[in-house]
């Protein structure tokens, strides 16, 4: 079977999102997270009033966008574990900080789907935040949605791949940054 | 006491860095920072360090890329850089070492882990 002909079941994502999240969280923010149901929706998540989603874009044989999605105060938990520090609202720093954790979650994801479909490039992170927002991805209409429950809030990790239709010629360059299509 | 450059786009990642190298109870001399490649080779063109800590994805110009164009300079190809990135798999490492790097640490990573792979710089 060749790489681009290679299938990714949906439990081996929930799987690989599962590992990385909580490997990430327990090493990176010493916050126990525990993983909670999983769904396929239309379209990724976004908390229902207000919050922080994270994008990032995934090619090469396989194409497509993970990310995770939180209340700002989750958010602004989340890095002030990450930078030791106190955080009461969402800034900069918040960002940068919900933008590493989305490389690192989406990075170590990709590792693991790499074993199956082939090497991959990972751009570098697109962070929203405001309210009644939708994101979706252009091409790719199922998203794998994996909810965490952190400190008695819902973070959702989110993955839409499919096998890509178009060519690829030589290495996809690292970093590379990728518009994102946001509903208002 | 090594002064060392750390090249991320998070500066949060430089930050928690530089903390736990210095959990690792490293001797650190002067710590610079840089946001890409880009910025790192020109802060380069005045500073001197002995380490270099460099993140793979970053915009402008990436990791990779970065260690490409020290490799390929005469005084700085001598400086040991040491990646520290989410990118794990095999291929990625393989393509690090054969540009020249001198270590990877894959993220996430805690203070045994940075002590563990820096102690051979100091």
């Amino acid at each position: 079977m060749s790489e681009s002909n290679a299938q990714i079941s949906r439990t081996e994502l929930v799987a690989a999102i599962t590992v990385a999240t909580t490997e990430v969280f327990s090493t990176m923010l010493g916050i126990e997270i525990t993983p909670g149901e999983t769904q396929t929706e239309p379209r990724a998540a976004a908390p229902p009033e207000s919050g922080v989603v994270s994008l990032i874009g995934l090619a090469g044989p396989w194409v497509g966008t993970g990310g995770i999605a939180c209340t700002g105060a989750l958010a602004c938990r989340i890095s002030a574990a990450f930078l030791t520090t106190t955080v009461e609202a969402v800034n900069d720093d918040v960002l940068d900080a919900v933008g590493e954790i989305t490389n690192m979650i989406i990075g170590n994801v990709k590792t693991a789907i790499e074993e199956k479909v082939g090497p991959m490039g990972l751009s570098t992170p697109t962070v929203i935040f405001g309210r009644n927002f939708q994101t979706r991805s252009a091409r790719i209409h199922e998203w794998t949605v994996v909810a965490f429950t952190c400190e008695d809030e819902r973070l959702y990790v989110q993955l839409c791949v499919a096998p890509n239709q178009e060519p690829v010629h030589g290495t996809i360059r690292a970093g590379f940054q990728v518009p994102q299509v946001l509903n208002i | 006491m090594l002064d060392i450059l750390i090249v991320d786009d998070s500066a949060g990642i430089r930050k928690i860095l530089q903390r736990v190298i210095r959990q690792a109870e490293i001797p650190l001399g002067a710590v610079h920072e840089a946001g890409d490649g880009c910025e790192a080779l020109e802060l380069l063109k005045t500073q001197t360090v002995g380490l270099i800590l460099s993140d793979i994805n970053m915009p402008n110009m990436n990791g990779l890329e970065l260690l490409s164009h020290l490799k390929a300079h005469d005084t700085l190809k001598h400086v040991p850089v040491v990646m520290v990135s989410t990118e794990g798999s095999q291929q990625k490492v393989l393509e690090a070492v054969q540009l020249g790097a001198a270590g990877y640490v894959r993220k996430p990573f805690n203070a045994e882990q940075i002590k563990e792979k820096l102690a051979a710089f100091f």
